[in-house]
């Protein structure tokens, strides 16, 4: 009846994974009982969890990735201090936990962090930045949602139920395999990353056409906003690497639950496949991390430095110039699995030309700095932190590159410390800065400054401090994913950083002081113009929050930064003659039940429950095949609705121009808008 | 007993270095933790100097830390510029500064485009260059001098520990590998289980090692010493103490090193290893004074035994 679930799948076997069984499912049961006690059922399935809006689609994404940093941060604090005391001890972590953790903190933090805060991001920000009403495949949109959030779900549940995989985040063969692995753990993993890379899959796929089809007239592909561009490059990788992905876990799969020989040691099986074909989806992976990142750098810096994007043609063949060369290093994550010398030298070059576009878009970045007025926005610390620190990443990047030296680098911690440069400075810092630069897009208020910058410099510096010494025992060879070590010369490194990952948790904690703080002052800190910054792309011409359809009539575009363009012009609030009906697509509870039904799929798979699984899937193919027979997925605004709604914005703006001026250094010399009135 | 002592006096210095950061953070966050930190990394600089990639022992490991010290300083043509021109244009261009020149239209000039794209591309090219003759040289499958006999071990990679043996002697040990310094190691290396990585640090890069699979591995110690090896690869729950002692030693020592060994009462066949073969952590140093002549080849077709099969067949 349950397969292989019995009583024994929950966590007794260890004090501190009971603990995080209990948290996971107190923390679940707080939210269910908070949604309860405020009676806010209706609201957030009507408004929220069957929306098809991509703002609130965004929104959604970002706090899964919230949500899940916290989870994956406790497991690096956790690794941390385990690694600080574990010298010639066992410490307090089991070996067989410590593998769960840095399992789980790997795969949290790419596919359950990363992936949907750049995505949400994304969802939040492009179509509005190319004077799009919405995304081109709404509903797609949210099944995209609902499956991340499905298989971040199974990583949740396989805290209380089951164990995870001890395989490490890359889940190597014939590790992985069913001889070594026979639990649930690498089943978890595996179902989590493909129900989500699904889901990723979908995103790339919605986001290419949205960029090619529903761009406002005018706005050629050369005059694109950089983070579209970035996003757009972004969603092609995503499109084609995450296939490879799927793949390669669909036929560890059929290794492990139908016994197959693909990756297997011996019956015709070749473990070598695997990373090849993992690392086919996970270096363009990367980038798709990183250019998303790279587009937040470009805006944030343009918009605080009061300045056109130096070189914004360099910076768009610069983009693209990574997205394809992405797909031709691979072999690079594994020069010491024997590969000839002329093959080696090969990827290890390709790999190094990466870091010429690399550092143009830095040093474009840095002379859009050249002759601004710069402001030190919070988001505008986060982007100098990053230029400082990621060509510290970049360098060890290049060194990784050279095959001898990473014969001697590879698999230690200098590696972790090198890919920890680039994902945190590199993508997750221009996460946080593309967080505090469209938070009042968002929500309609300006996040607080003064925490987002406390939060800032607790991450920079924890960030030194937690991985300047991992380079540091990579030049002493210890090996990444160690338990425990008999070299005393190791663990003072090991203590700063853990030091340095308990100043991280200062500047996340700082986060959430941040966020509340910011929702108590909300009053004084409202965005009633929607162009809080002064900015220079398009979504700044919206409301902030925007109408359910952003733009009443769509902008006509003249110059890549249409929006400052439209200013200068003095037509950027020019009110329209008259409005037209605006066809929307309305909330549909599919996508949320193909959500909930993938979960319950994934979760009878790992658990060899047979009729479950049958079941789901027979659920997902009819939800599918209901939804493709509604024609009525559409609904209309009259143009009188708009005309009302839009009466409203322009009476904000009215009151908001009075206002700004005054007080705000970086709107002094700039033009006001001088049709208000 | 002197050494853990001075180990753990440094451990405190560094400790309390670093609560002071923690402490200063909300106190002055500029100058003053800018200094506790370079203080720090100080401190744990002079560690350093012994680390064993920093310090090889051996030519191949040297040759590949210089080509990462060649590399560093020729980074450094465009990292230092980029610091330079972070702070200088942040600082200079802040806008409280309204002596600064502001051109905020000023978005192109094809001279710094071209300089941006090209130095980094010369860069690249001549680390490309130094690339492909270093990766050809120090391929780890290259016999290192041709004009003499190496030293030849067979390595396998076990759960949880490593087994050496030495075909010429006829010998064969568990978790310590010696060999005379100044002539070169020769390492065959497969695996028993999961893919393992063999690394020894001071002496050079590292290969992994893949059941069904033979991958190949040349090092060098210039003088005699001990250093420590390991599996880099996670492979399971015993991982952490999958390490071993390479022990480089003189020509004369080695021998004696192998009528030590051969003294064993511990013969390696195919039973007793399959008694070994099996989950250990741990392991203790274990000499086998025979050895089985085609072991190393029986555990690699143990894999590919079907396939060896099959291609037999169609030979006939």
């Amino acid at each position: 009846m349950f397969g292989r679930l019995t009583i024994d799948a929950l966590p007794f076997y260890s004090l501190i994974a009971f603990g995080g069984a209990l948290v996971t499912v107190g923390g679940a049961l707080a939210v269910v009982a908070g949604i309860t006690w405020f009676g806010q059922w209706r609201y957030l399935w009507s408004e929220w969890l069957t929306s098809v809006d991509h703002k609130r689609i965004g929104i959604m994404y970002v706090t899964l990735a919230m949500i899940m940093l916290m989870r994956g941060f406790v497991d690096a604090m956790m690794m941390r201090s385990q690694q600080a005391v574990a010298l010639n001890s066992d410490g307090y972590l089991p070996p067989e936990h410590f593998d769960q953790i840095f399992s789980s903190h790997g795969t949290i933090m790419i596919f359950f962090m990363a992936m949907p805060f750049l995505t949400g991001l994304i969802n939040i920000v492009v179509p509005q930045q190319i004077g799009a009403r919405d995304v081109a495949f709404p509903f797609m949109n949210s099944v995209s949602l609902w499956l991340t959030t499905a298989g971040a779900g199974l990583v949740m549940v396989s805290l209380v139920i089951g164990k995870f995989s001890t395989a490490g985040w890359t889940g190597y063969p014939p590790y992985s395999g069913a001889q070594y692995s026979p639990g649930v753990g690498v089943d978890y993993w595996l179902w989590a990353i493909l129900i989500s890379g699904i889901g990723s899959t979908l995103t790339g796929i919605n986001f290419i056409v949205t960029i090619f089809k529903r761009r406002a007239p005018g706005m050629t592909l050369m005059r694109m906003p950089l983070f579209t561009w970035t996003a757009l490059c972004s969603s092609i990788l995503m499109t084609f690497a995450f296939p490879a992905l799927t793949v390669v876990c669909a036929l560890l799969v059929l290794d492990r639950t139908l016994g197959m020989h693909f990756f297997t040691s011996g019956d015709g099986g070749n473990m070598m496949n695997y990373p090849n074909l993992f690392w086919l989806w996970g270096h363009p992976e990367v980038y798709i991390l990183i250019l998303p990142a790279f587009g937040v750098y470009s805006e944030v810096v343009a918009t605080f430095s009061g300045k056109r994007l130096f070189g914004y043609t360099s910076l768009v063949y610069a983009t693209a110039a990574i997205a394809i060369l992405s797909f031709t290093v691979w072999l690079h994550h594994f020069f010491t699995m024997g590969a000839s010398a002329n093959v080696n030298a090969f990827f290890g070059m390709a790999t190094m030309i990466i870091a010429v576009p690399t550092g143009v878009k830095v040093f474009d970045w840095l002379l859009t700095m050249y002759r601004g007025r710069i402001v030190f926005h919070s988001s505008m610390l986060w982007t100098l932190g990053f230029i400082v620190t990621f060509v510290i990443g970049g360098m060890t990047g290049v060194l990784l590159a050279l095959p001898p030296a990473d014969y001697l680098m590879h698999n230690t911690t200098f590696l972790v410390a090198h890919f920890h440069n680039m994902l945190i400075p590199g993508a997750l810092f221009g996460y946080f800065a593309g967080y505090m630069y469209w938070f009042p897009k968002a929500f309609g208020f300006t996040l607080n400054e003064r925490w987002g910058i406390r939060s800032f410099w607790c991450w920079l510096i924890g960030f030194y401090l937690a991985f300047m010494p991992l380079y540091a025992l990579g030049f002493m060879g210890m090996p990444r994913r160690l338990e425990h070590y008999n070299i005393a010369a190791w663990q003072p490194y090991l203590i700063v950083a853990a030091l340095g990952a308990l100043l991280i948790l200062v500047g996340i904690a700082f986060l959430v002081v941040q966020f509340v703080v910011s929702v108590q002052e909300r009053q004084q800190a409202l965005d009633p113009s929607g162009d809080p910054w002064n900015g220079r792309t398009l979504e700044w011409l919206t409301s902030s929050p925007p109408a359910p359809y952003n733009f009443a009539v769509l902008p006509d575009v003249r110059d890549i930064d249409a929006f400052h363009d439209m200013k200068a012009r003095g037509v950027a609030y020019r009110r329209p003659d008259r409005y037209h009906d605006i066809y929307m697509p309305k909330n549909t509870s599919a996508g949320v039940i193909l959500g909930v039904l993938a979960g319950l799929l994934g979760f009878a798979m790992i658990w060899y429950i047979w009729w479950l699984a049958i079941a789901a899937g027979v659920g997902i193919w009819a939800v599918i095949i209901a939804r493709a027979y509604d024609d009525d997925a559409e609904y209309c605004l009259p143009a009188s609705e708009v005309e009302k709604i839009e009466a409203g914005r322009y009476q904000a703006l009215a009151n908001s121009a009075r206002t700004q001026s005054a007080n705000e250094p970086i709107f002094s010399n700039q033009p006001l808008p001088e049709s208000l009135t | 007993m002197i050494g853990a002592n001075l180990g753990s006096e440094h451990r405190d210095d560094r400790a309390t270095g670093t609560d002071a950061i923690v402490t200063q953070v909300f106190a002055d966050r500029s100058l003053r933790m800018a200094l506790a930190f370079g203080v720090a990394l100080l401190v744990t600089g002079c560690d350093l100097s012994h680390a064993p990639v920093l310090d090889p022992k051996g030519p191949i490991a040297l040759a590949e830390r210089d080509l990462l010290f060649t590399a560093v300083i020729l980074m450094l043509i465009v990292v230092i510029p980029v610091f330079v021109m972070t702070f200088l244009f942040a600082w200079r261009y802040r806008s409280s500064n309204t002596k600064a020149r502001y051109a905020p239209d000023w978005s192109y000039s094809i001279g710094i485009d071209a300089v941006v794209w090209l130095v980094p591309a010369a860069i690249v090219i001549a680390l490309g260059t130094l690339l492909w003759s270093s990766t050809h040289k120090l391929d780890p499958y290259r016999q290192i001098d041709p004009a003499v006999q190496p030293l030849q071990v067979q390595v396998v990679a076990q759960d949880w520990k490593w087994l050496f043996i030495y075909p010429e002697q006829g010998i064969a040990v568990v978790n310590q590998l010696a060999f005379p310094s100044g002539r070169p190691l020769s390492l065959r290396l497969t695996s028993d289980t999961v893919m393992n990585s063999f690394y020894i640090p001071a002496l050079g890069g590292q290969i992994y090692a893949m059941a069904g699979m033979q991958t190949r591995l040349h090092l060098l110690a210039d003088a005699p010493g001990r250093f420590t090896g390991r599996n880099l690869q996670y492979s399971g729950s015993g991982f952490a103490d999958q390490h071993f002692d390479a022990i480089a030693t003189s020509p004369e020592e080695f021998a004696a090193w192998v009528a030590k060994v051969k003294q064993s009462p511990d013969k390696l066949d195919a039973t007793t290893y399959r008694a070994l073969a099996v989950r250990s952590k741990g392991h203790p140093v274990t000499f086998y004074s025979a050895v089985a002549p085609d072991l190393f080849d029986t555990i690699i077709a143990k894999y590919t035994g079907a396939r060896a099969h099959s291609h037999q067949q169609a030979a006939q």
